[in-house]
């Protein structure tokens, strides 16, 4: 499927690709996309004969720079997870209990609704006990004692911030470096620049799951896989928990897999007739396309097929892990698509937003991922694919100190907090084992290496051999990029 | 770097640029390189620029800059600064573009600045912001067709030439798909192609242009446009109502409706005089946006979003202007200022709303309420009664004296008693009467009357108080409860703090018979509430008997001070009479969170008065002197005795005019809860006292700047003489005909829907950073044409108008260059591969919308009702359960019956969970307005046509049409099969393939009967069992095959 990009090696001799170009298109006419891709390549992207394969390569130049991760596994936790409850302990809160969280901390800054009426804010420390792990000495609650086994793949930034302060904007933000609805998403930007690897798999597959915690909790939306103003083959592709896993999959009852490729054999034929007449390059694309709709039917439910792991693999996930939907299953699921490199995989748990009754609901979420994330780790590390998989944890902003409702000895809650909150990172190019940022005793705001939510993705896509500048896209008459104008890269976390 | 490469290799490939020869435009050759490298710095956003230069105006390109030194010397490179920078090497400091600012310029753009200078730099305004004026046609094509005029003109110069026109069914299909979106009937094929007459073709685009078809098909482009959904989009993404505006919309194309009224309508309906109802729906189109209901929503921060996406639809879909880019800053390539964005701002930001989402599952004020007939009636019936109520409290005061009479007189006999004196307390215990716990708690008379609880204590009690029968009324009740030493912590409740929560008291009679009926208790005193816990919610309540309840009556039991005897009293409207034979019941319940907590030991008393004249502490509550004069001598009242009396019975007695009063209250009340379970639409209603508009700092809700008023950007036309400065003005402004935009945009947009691609290809923008229009001439010919028409063809009779869009579409379709054939060469191709210069008809993809409904319509499967509500076809399980359970679209279930087989854009459409096969599709989700879709051809879109029920059971009702209608052979009912799908009659070759295929799949069902049965099985619409069933699965996938056809797909 590398064709494309053997065109432009041709360069810089313009000339020779116009040939490449004649000479694949009109006499190798009906045996591959070619002719299309390449053409949708030289009209560039806003062509109506557009990039015609959802498998293929990415842009000319693209990887700008040797890539450190061929992929990345990025676990969203949607809802905004409690960072003082988990990663971030501020023992010092537990003598300010009750106490009001004082003016000089908050300094006016905006509240949600949910608590701006709320006539006092009292400090609620964490009901959880924190401990260090590792060689590292990683921070973390008892409420994560998997994960601190894995304490020394980690990479703990602290300091996170974003601007929004409800879930739709801000995860929508965190997706596509925009709160509002409109443009693309990370994964879309992947596949659209790198193209894919896998010409058998899309190039940006979701798999998401409800939390225990929450089990109500915080809808997703399809925008936050979109392919916003890009071409719509580069939307993420929803893997589904239930039916086929991926839409339409399966013959209709009744059809055979034999006939179902003598049907495609016979509308080849006839199609093919029909690009002689017409000479249209999409012809040959729609023919191609076919086929690889052909090849997914086999290669999903491969995919899919859970048989061939083994009983110590399946235990290392938990007991979930054959429950399609699960997060334990989606986090295997993850390691079977990154072993056949799809580009980014995005997993999304709800269930995080804990406005109230916390210690609870925690233990719920926590229960859910911290042994399949560490056995997600742990797998892929024991297969040599982590040291070119990147990994990302974390949600769309961080947690008030101070309670929401009312303070028990038992059971507290947290507003929305985007000031600051914590993500881990682990695997290709990243510094295992590190912590990097601090927040203040209220655990409110930044003191040190504050990380934008621009700069998170900008540094992502660095690893993945992406110069976050240089990944554009013309649209009405703008050149849009996934960090804005924004985003530094991280480059105290790199190897 | 690359993507500029291949830009240059596809310009001049057909010669976008100027030929050898010709003299440099600004706007086509120029512009764009200034525009990309240069604008951001030195174009119009005042604060971005650098170095004080300007290159966008050639007044200040040509000034001496900082150095002395002019940027720009017409007719001199040499000593141009311009020139000179962007000829310096890459690592000199002065190198312009810089390169951290990631442009660069190629050394084919550097040469041709320097060849425009050398022409004399000459400047033109860029040519969207001119008003078009009407060309010539071309020399030598005056008889042409204008369209053709133009592009013939153009190919002669390229060395091409069009194709001959396309044969007829083609040329049908085409047509039909492009006015309708419905492919040809049989009838209809044979009609055309038989209709030798030389005004065949018109007649049909005639007939086309009249289906109610064609309104449907026009009004699915604008949906994308106008961001119309079904649901309110954010978080819970609950329904709404929109569908009345979608059909004022399809009606509005079917009328003809000129586009300048169209535009009025849709933007200010609600602010023409004396508005229509159908002018006031049409205003829907602003309301379409979202609208946020998240819990922590921010008000002000989501008005200013609701009214900067009006701002942004509008200009964007009749201006196709990026305006918010202007929202943080001046715009960097467009003349539209930051403050001139907030002036645009302030046209939309007076509408009678929040801002915000108002309820789930309901539509947000302001409304047009759209009742249908019975509704209507409805109505009318609540009105009469309200009318009838207003009657009776007119009649009421002619009552009025022989009520006072009766009250005085009733009230002395209470007062005075039967034994003459004055009852000590209007509060009557009870006596005789029994108790019991629901619960199991054991329940102890006292000496003092009260019952006093023991023994078991559960966690929600109720006391069941029974009295006998005793006749007589019953106004009320008293509750009385007692702290008792056997109690926890000698208090009042039984709960371990010594706290009661009491949720409910409920009043009952028990007829003779054992009914139970109930009397509404609607007054509620007690002379303590714990803080939050008071009597109040008792009343609340009530609404649900026996259920939990988060509030109640509690008394701070707990509290060391709090240990005494507290009193609370519930009373009925007005007293109730009770019969002889009627016992009543008092039940006392605790049904809160709290357990345990329930009262201790307590007392009951009644009472026969009217609620006036109940007090807690068992007074009368009439003043002493009131008492003085109703208990004297009546004939020895005064004037005054008599006024204190008058009033007091106004003021507090259940009097006739009270009464009356009541009942029209609750009358009018009852026409307001109809009138809002109404169907409506959301309209724009403007408020009378328009709001403030402010420029935002940043775009940022809450950094408001300078304020500004309304006014319209400096670039553009002003406002039309005696138009006036609010929306309705704004209305009139884009379409007055001076506007050099919307009539562009608007042919433009028709263009790329009947050709594939726009004559400006970026149709989304027509700012700076658009491209140079292919036929600029043509464009500007089109659009004067459609604001003052000179040769708009009739439309079935009807004389073309001014801003007609009937009459335009059909002039566009009549072109040569529409009808000619699509058939292409190789060398065309490579001369031309996006068809841009139309030496070839156009061939694109069908929209997915029309994918679907063609499938529908060739099985026969189609409904064709025009209008109304969405419907739910076919979806895939679980399509809105699996990321959210929010809001009140969840639990997806697909219609029954007609609703499966509608066209596809009624189908119901969930912002955050779109129809998937229309996105698949390449539909976009309308979060916002979206101006483009793209046209992709993907795996996905494979597997919906091959395996989706609505294409499997399309594929089997088209196979039994196939069988029934298409003759007795495989190859005529193939033969059948095919032109239903492709209008085209195949050729002997393919019909083999067909027949091949055929026949291999009828042996294998015919030796596995249980698969075709299987197969047969898709989709509710009945299956003919006088069919074999071998046969008819195996032209179901011969069908199957036929509907994934490219040509099927494809409109050519």
């Amino acid at each position: 499927m590398n064709h494309f990009r053997d065109l432009l090696s041709a360069r810089p001799d313009g000339g020779s690709l116009q040939d490449l170009l004649n000479r694949r298109l009109f006499l190798g006419r009906g045996a591959s996309a070619l002719g299309s891709a390449a053409l949708a390549g030289l009209l560039g992207p806003n062509s109506s004969v557009d990039a015609s394969t959802s498998a293929g390569p990415g842009l000319p130049g693209f990887p700008n720079h040797p890539a450190k991760a061929k992929r990345v596994i990025y676990l969203f936790q949607s809802g905004a997870p409690s960072q003082m409850d988990l990663f971030d302990p501020k023992p010092q809160m537990e003598a300010q209990r009750g106490k009001d969280l004082p003016e000089s901390i908050r300094q006016g800054q905006r509240l949600t609704t949910m608590t701006s009426g709320q006539k006092n804010f009292p400090i609620a420390p964490s009901l959880f006990k924190f401990a260090q792990h590792g060689e590292s000495g990683a921070w973390m609650s008892d409420l994560l004692p998997h994960l601190s086994g894995v304490a020394d793949d980690l990479c703990f930034i602290r300091s996170m911030h974003t601007e929004a302060i409800n879930h739709d904007p801000a995860i929508t933000f965190c997706q596509t470096g925009n709160q509002l609805a409109g443009r693309p998403s990370i994964g879309a930007w992947l596949s659209y620049g790198l193209g894919t690897d896998n010409a058998d798999l899309p190039a940006y597959v979701v798999l998401t799951s409800f939390g225990t915690g929450r089990r109500d909790d915080q809808p997703l939306y399809d925008r936050l896989w979109s392919s916003g103003f890009l071409p719509t083959q580069h939307q993420g592709v929803k893997f589904r928990n239930v039916g086929d896993p991926v839409l339409y999959l399966s013959d209709p009852a009744g059809m055979s897999r034999g006939m179902r490729r003598g049907m495609l054999d016979e509308l080849a034929a006839l199609n093919r007739r029909d690009l002689e007449v017409f000479g249209d390059p999409e012809i040959d694309a729609r023919i191609s396309q076919y086929e690889m709709a052909f090849r997914m039917q086999s290669s999903v439910p491969e995919l899919t097929d859970l048989s061939g792991e083994s009983e110590a693999t399946l235990a290392m996930y938990g007991p979930n892990v054959k429950t399609p939907g699960t997060y334990a299953a989606n986090c295997l699921l993850a390691r079977r698509l990154a072993e056949r490199d799809v580009r980014c995989i995005q997993l999304f748990h709800m269930g995080w937003d804990h406005h109230g009754g916390l210690p609870n609901a925690i233990k719920g979420q926590c229960s859910d991922t911290d042994q399949p994330t560490a056995a997600l780790i742990t797998d892929l590390k024991q297969r040599g694919l982590l040291d070119d998989t990147l990994i990302v944890w974390g949600g769309e902003f961080g947690r008030t100190i101070y309670s929401q409702g009312a303070l028990t000895e038992t059971n507290y809650g947290r507003d929305h907090h985007p000031r600051c909150f914590t993500v881990f990172l682990a695997g290709a190019g990243i510094k295992p084992g590190m912590t990097l940022g601090e927040t203040d005793d209220y655990c409110y705001n930044i003191v040190s290496d504050p990380v934008h939510v621009h700069d998170l993705n900008a540094t992502i896509m660095h690893l993945l051999g992406v110069d976050h500048k240089k990944l554009t896209y013309r649209f009405q008459g703008r050149d849009f990029r996934l960090t804005d104008i924004h985003g530094e890269l991280v480059k105290k976390i790199l190897t | 770097m690359s993507r500029l490469f291949l830009t240059i290799l596809l310009l001049t490939l057909f010669a976008g640029f100027a030929r050898a020869g010709e003299k440099l435009r600004f706007n086509r050759d120029i512009r764009p390189i200034l525009s990309d490298a240069c604008f951001h710095c030195h174009g119009p956003d005042e604060k971005e620029r650098k170095g004080d230069l300007r290159l966008d105006l050639a007044e200040k390109a040509f000034l001496p800059g900082k150095s002395g030194i002019v940027p720009i010397f017409p007719g001199k490179p040499d000593e141009s600064e311009m020139l000179v920078r962007i000829f310096l090497e890459s690592d000199d400091s002065d190198m312009m573009p810089p390169p951290e600012s990631g442009k660069s310029l190629t050394p084919a753009q550097r040469d041709t600045l320097e060849r425009w200078i050398e022409e004399g730099a000459e400047y033109e305004g860029h040519w969207a912001f001119e008003k078009p004026e009407r060309p010539a046609l071309p020399a030598g094509k005056e008889t042409l067709h204008p369209v053709d005029a133009f592009i013939a003109a153009r190919l002669e110069k390229e060395g091409l030439a069009m194709q001959l026109e396309t044969d007829r069914e083609t040329l049908l299909r085409r047509v039909s798909l492009d006015l309708t979106g419905l492919p040809p009937t049989l009838a209809e094929l044979d009609a055309f192609t038989g209709d030798k007459a030389p005004d065949a073709y018109e007649k049909t685009v005639d007939r086309l242009l009249a289906s109610p078809h064609f309104g449907e098909r026009m009004a699915m482009d604008w949906l994308d446009f106008a961001r119309y959904a079904d649901s309110n989009g954010f978080q819970s993404d609950g329904s709404r109502q929109m569908w009345p505006w979608r059909d004022w919309l399809i009606e509005a194309y079917n009328r003809n409706l000129p586009f300048d009224q169209f535009t009025i309508e849709q933007l200010a309906g609600d602010l023409l005089p004396n508005p229509t109802k159908d002018q006031i729906i049409a205003t829907g189109f602003n309301r379409n946006h979202r609208l946020n209901g998240e819990g922590g929503r921010i008000e002000a921060e989501w008005f200013v979003e609701t009214v900067i996406d009006r701002v942004e639809t509008t200009g964007m879909t009749w201006m196709a202007l990026t305006l918010t880019c202007a929202r943080c800053h001046d715009h960097k390539y467009d003349p539209i200022s930051q403050k001139e964005f907030y002036g645009l701002f302030s046209y939309f930001n007076s509408i009678e709303e929040t801002g915000v989402l108002g309820r789930e599952g309901s539509n947000t004020p302001p409304l047009l309420r759209l009742p249908d007939a019975a509704q209507t009636a409805e109505l009318a019936r609540l009105d009469g009664e309200a009318a009838k109520a207003e009657g009776a409290v007119k009649a009421a005061s002619g009552e009025m004296p022989a009520a006072l009479t009766k009250w005085e007189t009733d009230l002395r006999e209470k007062l005075t008693g039967p034994g003459g004196t004055a009852t000590a307390s209007n509060w009557v215990a009870v006596a005789g009467e029994s108790a019991k716990s629901l619960g199991g708690a054991s329940l102890t008379r006292q000496a003092d009357g009260s019952w006093l609880a023991g023994g078991k204590n559960p966690a929600n009690d109720t006391y069941e108080i029974t009295v006998p029968a005793t006749g007589g009324a019953i106004g009320g009740i008293l509750l009385e409860v007692f702290p008792d030493p056997s109690l926890p912590a000698q208090s009042l409740g039984r709960g371990s703090n010594g706290n009661f929560v009491m949720t409910g008291v409920e009043l009952v009679l028990r007829l003779a018979d054992g009914k139970e009926q109930s009397v509404p208790l609607t007054k509620a005193e007690a002379d303590y509430e714990q803080a939050g816990y008071g009597v109040a919610p008792i009343l609340e309540n009530a609404k649900n008997p026996g259920a939990k309840a988060a509030k109640g009556w509690a008394i701070d039991g707990n509290g060391a001070d709090k240990k005494l005897a507290r009193r609370a009293m519930f009373l009925a409207a007005s007293p109730v009479a009770v019969s002889a034979g009627t016992a009543v019941t008092v039940r006392l319940r605790h049904q809160s969170n709290f357990a345990d907590h329930n009262a201790g030991r307590f007392r009951l008393s009644t009472t026969a008065f009217e609620p006036a004249l109940v007090k807690l502490d068992g007074g009368s509550g009439l003043p002493g002197n009131l008492v003085a004069i109703l208990t004297g001598d009546p004939a020895a009242r005064t004037e005054a005795d008599r006024k204190v009396l008058e009033a007091w019975f106004l003021a507090n007695a259940d009097h006739p005019v009270k009464q009356s009063a009541a009942a029209l209250a609750a009358a009018k009340q009852q026409r307001a809860d109809y009138e809002q379970s109404l169907p409506s639409v959301m309209v724009m209603k403007e408020r009378t006292e328009a709001r403030e508009a402010f420029v935002l700092n940043r775009g940022e809700y809450d950094r408001p700047a300078d304020k500004v008023a309304r006014h319209l950007p400096a670039a553009l036309p002003p406002l039309p003489a005696g138009a006036p400065q609010n929306r309705l003005g704004l209305a009139q402004w884009l379409v007055s005909g001076d506007h050099p935009l919307t009539a562009r945009v608007w042919i433009n947009r028709e263009w790329e829907r009947l050709f594939g691609i726009g004559i400006v290809k970026t149709s989304e923008d027509f700012g700076s950073q658009a491209e140079w229009p292919m036929f600029p001439e043509l464009l500007d010919w089109l659009a004067v044409e459609f604001v003052s028409p000179t040769v708009l063809p009739a439309v079935n009779g009807k004389a073309g108008q001014a801003w007609d869009m009937k009459a335009m579409i059909k002039l566009l379709v009549t072109s040569a260059a529409y009808r000619q054939s699509s058939a292409v060469t190789p060398e065309l191709v490579e001369r031309d591969p996006e068809n841009r210069l139309l030496a070839r008809g156009p061939r694109f993809r069908l929209r997915g919308e029309l994918v679907r409904d063609q499938a529908l319509a060739v099985a026969g499967l189609m409904t064709p009702k025009v209008g109304g509500a969405s419907v739910r076809p076919y979806m895939p399980e679980g399509v809105w359960d699996e990321t959210s359970v929010y809001g009140d679209l969840r639990n997806y279930k697909a219609d029954a019956g007609e609703g499966l087989y509608r066209r596809t854009f009624y189908t119901i459409w969930k912002r955050t969970g779109a129809p998937p096969t229309m996105l698949l599709f390449d539909a976009p989700n309308r979060e916002t307005c979206t101006p483009k879709r793209s046209r992709t051809n993907t795996p996905l879109q494979a597997l919906a046509l091959m395996n989706e029920v609505t294409f499997v059971e399309a594929s089997r009702a088209l196979a039994q049409r196939m069988m029934r209608e298409g003759g007795a052979t495989p190859e005529e009912r193939l033969t059948t099969g095919y032109r239903l799908a492709t209008s085209r009659t195949p050729d002997a070759e393919t019909i083999l393939l067909l027949r091949d295929g055929f026949e291999s799949r009828h042996a294998e069902f015919s030796s596995n009967p249980e698969s075709a049965k299987a197969l047969l099985s898709h989709g509710a619409s009945v299956v003919d069992a006088t069919l074999d069933p071998a046969e008819l699965a195996a032209y179901t996938v011969s069908a199957n095959v036929l509907l994934n056809l490219d040509r099927v797909v494809t409109r050519d």
